[in-house]
C-alpha cells in the first residue's frame, strides 16, 4: 500500500510535481472536522499538555471565535475558508525519530523526494521534519548539542524547557494579535523550539521542513527561537503540500527573541501548491545591538498573508526584511514587513520585490513606526514590483509613521514591466521567450537572491524558472 | 554540379521582400544576395526602411511580411521565430541595444551560448570565460563589464562594443549591423570596426546598414547598395559610397525621378 505514491492527476508542470505527491493517510489521532472546545481538548489530551497550555488554548479559541475576519483591509478571499471543513490535528502518535532509518517508510520517502536528508548531510546543523501536525524526524548534530543548543519541536520545548519556553511564548506575538494568531494559539502543534546559549555561534543552519500530506487539513506549527547574548543562528524553513481539490490551511506563528548582541537570520523558501491559504504571523524582538533578519521567499499558495516584523527594543538594534514574492494566476501574495522602532539609534531595512505573472496579484504592505521620543533611528524601505503580463496586478500600501525630527527615513517604490524590446533583444540572441522571461525575472531579484544561502538560492532560481515556463506563450 | 548548387545556396538571399508595420508598407520589393565571405553595405536616407529591413530579418513581431522570401543557406528564414533564426546563425547588432537590469553580461552571453547546445549538455565555464576574456581584450572592454548588467548605464560606445562582443562570442554565419556607427566617436568607431574586421571570413556574410560613409572607411565593403523608399535602387562597388557622400542622397533621388 505504502509503495503506491498517489501522484495527483493533471500535473501541469515540473514545479507542481516537486511537492505534488502524497501517501495514503494513516493517522492514529485525528481531531476530526471543525473547531470547538472539544477539538482543543482533544489536542490537549493527545499531546498531554500541561494545564497552563490547555488554558492558553481555550482562551485563544474564545479570542478566535470573537475576532472578526480582517476583510475590512484584507482580501475577501479569506471568507472562502470554511473552518468547519478543516481537520485541526492529524498525527501518527509516534515521537519524532532521531534517525531517518526509524522514520516510517512513507514519511521517509516523502522527505527524501524533497531532498531533506541529502541537505542535512551536506550543510545543515540540524533538521526537524514535520509531517501534518507533528515532527516525524528531529535531529541535531552532536557538536551543536555539545554547545548547549536546544533544537526540538514545540511540544518537547514546552515540556522539557518550560522555564525558558514559558517566559517568551506568546510574548512577542500575543494571542489576540490577529484572528489567525488566535487560531494558531488554540490548536498549535509542531514547529520548532530553539535556544542558543550566550556567545554560541551556530556555524551551520538549522532547518525545519513543513510538509502537508492530508487533504482538508490545517497545519498550525508554532516556532519560538531564543538566541541569548552574543549568540548567532541561522534558521531555514521550507514548505510544500500536494495539490488537492479542496483548500488547505497553513497558519503558523513564529516568535524570535534576540538578546543583547545576538543575531538571528530566519530564511523561508515556501513553495505551496496553489490551493493553500498561508496566513502566517512572524515577529521578532531585538534587544540592544541585536540583529534580526527575515529573508523570505513566497512562491505558490492561493493566498499568502505574511508581514514579518521586528520590534527593535534595545538601543542600536537592527531589523531587516528581505522578501521575494511571486504570484501566478490564481494566486495572491499579500506580503510586507513591520518595523517597530522602540529604542534610540535603531535601524531597519526593508527590501521587497514582487513578481506578478498572468493574472497573479501581489500586494506590499509595510508598516514602519518611529515614535517621537526616540533619537537617531533609521529606516530604508524599497519595494519594487515587476509585472509580466498586462493582466498582472500589483498594489503597494506603505505606512511609514515617523515622529520627531532626529530620524532618517527613505522610501522608494517602483513598478516595472518586462518590455517587448527586452524580450526581442534576448530572442535575437537565441533565447526562447520563456528563457528570456526567466532571465529578466532572475535579473530583477538577483541582488536579493544573493542574500539566501547558496543551496537555497539555486533552488530558488530553479523554482522561478519552472514557474515562468508555463506562463508565456 | 552538386557542389556548385551547394555553394550557391551559401548566402542570405532576400527576394522581393515586402513588409509593413501598422498597415503601412515600408519594404516594397527589396531583393539582395549576401553570399558568405562578403560584406555588403546598405546606405540610404532616413526613412528609407533600412532599420525595418534589419528588424524583419531578425523576426520582430511588429512587422508583417506581406510578400517575398528570405532564405538563409537555402532555408526559409521567415518561417522561424526570432530565437530560432538566431540559433540558426543570424545575428543583428542593434542600433539601440536594450538594457536588461540585474542580468550580468557574462550570464547573458552564457545563456545565449547555452541555448545553442543540445538538451542536457552544459557549457564549460572555464572555456567560456577564457573565450570571453580574449574577445573582451580584443575589443578593449574592461573586465568589469562581465559583472555589469547588460547595457545598463553604458555609454553609446560601450553599448556598441558590447554588441560586437556578443557577435564575436556567438559566431554567427550572417551579421546584420544596424547603424552600428551611430553615436560613436572616431576612437570607438575604430575599435568596433576592428572587431568586425577580425570576424570577416569566407564562412561569414555581413550586412552593414549605415547612414554615413564614414563607417565604410574602416569596414571596407565588397558591395554598396543604396536604399530609397523600401527598395534597393542602386548597387555598386565601394566607390558608390564615396559618390553618395559627395553628392548626397538627393542625387540618387533626382536620378530616380529622371529614370521614372
Amino acid at each position: 500500500m505504502i509503495d503506491e505514491v498517489q501522484t495527483v492527476k493533471n500535473i501541469a508542470s515540473e514545479k507542481d510535481a516537486i511537492g505534488d505527491f502524497r501517501f495514503p493517510e494513516r493517522h492514529k489521532f485525528d481531531a476530526g472536522y471543525g473547531l470547538t472546545s472539544k477539538t482543543v481538548d482533544y489536542i490537549s489530551d493527545v499531546k498531554d499538555d500541561p494545564d497552563w497550555v490547555r488554558a492558553f488554548r481555550h482562551k485563544a479559541l474564545a479570542a478566535f471565535e470573537e475576532m472578526p475576519m480582517p476583510t475590512h483591509w484584507a482580501t475577501k478571499d479569506l471568507e472562502s475558508i470554511d473552518f468547519d471543513k478543516i481537520r485541526y490535528y492529524l498525527a501518527s502518535g509516534e515521537a519524532p525519530k532521531r534517525s531517518w532509518d526509524d522514520v516510517p517508510e512513507d514519511v521517509k520517502r516523502t522527505f527524501e523526494r524533497l531532498g531533506i536528508p541529502e541537505q542535512e548531510r551536506k550543510f545543515l546543523a540540524g533538521v526537524e521534519a514535520q509531517y501534518d501536525s507533528e515532527a516525524a524526524y528531529s535531529n541535531v548534530k552532536q557538536a551543536v548539542t555539545d554547545q548547549g543548543v536546544i533544537f526540538v519541536n514545540s511540544t518537547e520545548g514546552l515540556k522539557q524547557h518550560e522555564d525558558v519556553f514559558r517566559k517568551w511564548f506568546g510574548k512577542v506575538i500575543p494571542t489576540r494579535d490577529n484572528k489567525f494568531s488566535a487560531l494558531n494559539s488554540a490548536v498549535f502543534s509542531g514547529g520548532s523550539f530553539i535556544y542558543v546559549p550566550p556567545g554560541v555561534k551556530v556555524k551551520h543552519p538549522l532547518q525545519a521542513y513543513f510538509r502537508i500530506n492530508s487533504e482538508n487539513f490545517g497545519q498550525f506549527e508554532r516556532t519560538l527561537i531564543i538566541v541569548d547574548e552574543g549568540a548567532e543562528v541561522m534558521y531555514m524553513e521550507g514548505c510544500t503540500a500536494p495539490k488537492f481539490e479542496t483548500s488547505t490551511l497553513h497558519s503558523a506563528v513564529v516568535e524570535l527573541v534576540a538578546m543583547k548582541d545576538a543575531k538571528i537570520q530566519y530564511v523561508t523558501v515556501q513553495n505551496w501548491s496553489s490551493n493553500v491559504f498561508n496566513l502566517v504571523t512572524k515577529r521578532g524582538v531585538a534587544h540592544e545591538n541585536a540583529e534580526i533578519r527575515w529573508i523570505d521567499c513566497n512562491i505558490g499558495s492561493r493566498l499568502t498573508m505574511k508581514y514579518p516584523g521586528v520590534v527593535m527594543k534595545g538601543r542600536k538594534a537592527r531589523g531587516e526584511v528581505i522578501s521575494i514574492a511571486l504570484a501566478n494566476t490564481g494566486q495572491h501574495q499579500d506580503t510586507g514587513a513591520k518595523m517597530i522602532h522602540a529604542a534610540d539609534e535603531t535601524t531597519s531595512n526593508v527590501i521587497s520585490k514582487s513578481i506578478s505573472i498572468g493574472e497573479g496579484r501581489s500586494t506590499y504592505r509595510g508598516q514602519v513606526h518611529i515614535p517621537k521620543h526616540l533619537k537617531g533611528c533609521k529606516n530604508n524601505t524599497e519595494c519594487d514590483a515587476l509585472l509580466i503580463n498586462s493582466s498582472s496586478r500589483t498594489d503597494t500600501y506603505p505606512a511609514i509613521t515617523v515622529r520627531g525630527n532626529d530620524h532618517a527615513t527613505q522610501h522608494e517604490a517602483s513598478v516595472s514591466q518586462v518590455s517587448q524590446d527586452q524580450i526581442f533583444y534576448m530572442k535575437q540572441r537565441g533565447l526562447s521567450e520563456a528563457e528570456a522571461m526567466s532571465l529578466s525575472v532572475n535579473g530583477f531579484i538577483n541582488d536579493l537572491v544573493r542574500e539566501f544561502p547558496m543551496e537555497y538560492s539555486v533552488e530558488l532560481k530553479r523554482l522561478i524558472d519552472l514557474e515562468m515556463e508555463g506562463s508565456v506563450g | 554540379m552538386e557542389a556548385q548548387t551547394q555553394s550557391q545556396q551559401m548566402k542570405l538571399e532576400i527576394k522581393d521582400l515586402h513588409a509593413r508595420i501598422d498597415g503601412q508598407e515600408i519594404l516594397k520589393g527589396l531583393s539582395l544576395d549576401i553570399p558568405k565571405g562578403e560584406v555588403h553595405a546598405i546606405m540610404g536616407p532616413n526613412g528609407s526602411g533600412k532599420s525595418t529591413l534589419s528588424k524583419v530579418l531578425a523576426g520582430h513581431d511588429d512587422y508583417e511580411v506581406t510578400g517575398g522570401e528570405v532564405l538563409m543557406d537555402g532555408v526559409n528564414l521567415l518561417e522561424m521565430p526570432a530565437d530560432e533564426r538566431s540559433r540558426a546563425g543570424l545575428f543583428m547588432a542593434f542600433q539601440y541595444p536594450v538594457e536588461i537590469p540585474g542580468v550580468s553580461n557574462a550570464n547573458f552571453i552564457r545563456a545565449a551560448l547555452q541555448a545553442r547546445l543540445p538538451n542536457g549538455e552544459e557549457l564549460d565555464a572555464v572555456d567560456f570565460y577564457k573565450a570571453l576574456y580574449a574577445k573582451m581584450d580584443e575589443l578593449e572592454i574592461d573586465r568589469k563589464f562581465t559583472a555589469r548588467s547588460v547595457n545598463e548605464g553604458y555609454s553609446g560606445g560601450e553599448k556598441k562594443r558590447n554588441e560586437i562582443l556578443q557577435m564575436a562570442m556567438l559566431e554567427p554565419f550572417y551579421c546584420v549591423l544596424d547603424e552600428t556607427d551611430s553615436g560613436l566617436d572616431i576612437d570607438a568607431l575604430k575599435i568596433v570596426a576592428k572587431g568586425v574586421n577580425a570576424m570577416r571570413s569566407p564562412y561569414r556574410g555581413f550586412l552593414v546598414i549605415t547612414h554615413y560613409q564614414r563607417l565604410l572607411d574602416y569596414i571596407e565593403p565588397d558591395h554598396v547598395h543604396v536604399m530609397v523608399n523600401g527598395r534597393i535602387v542602386r548597387s555598386g562597388g565601394k566607390g558608390l559610397a564615396l559618390e553618395l557622400e559627395e553628392k548626397g542622397y538627393d542625387w540618387v533621388r533626382d536620378e530616380l525621378a529622371v529614370t521614372a
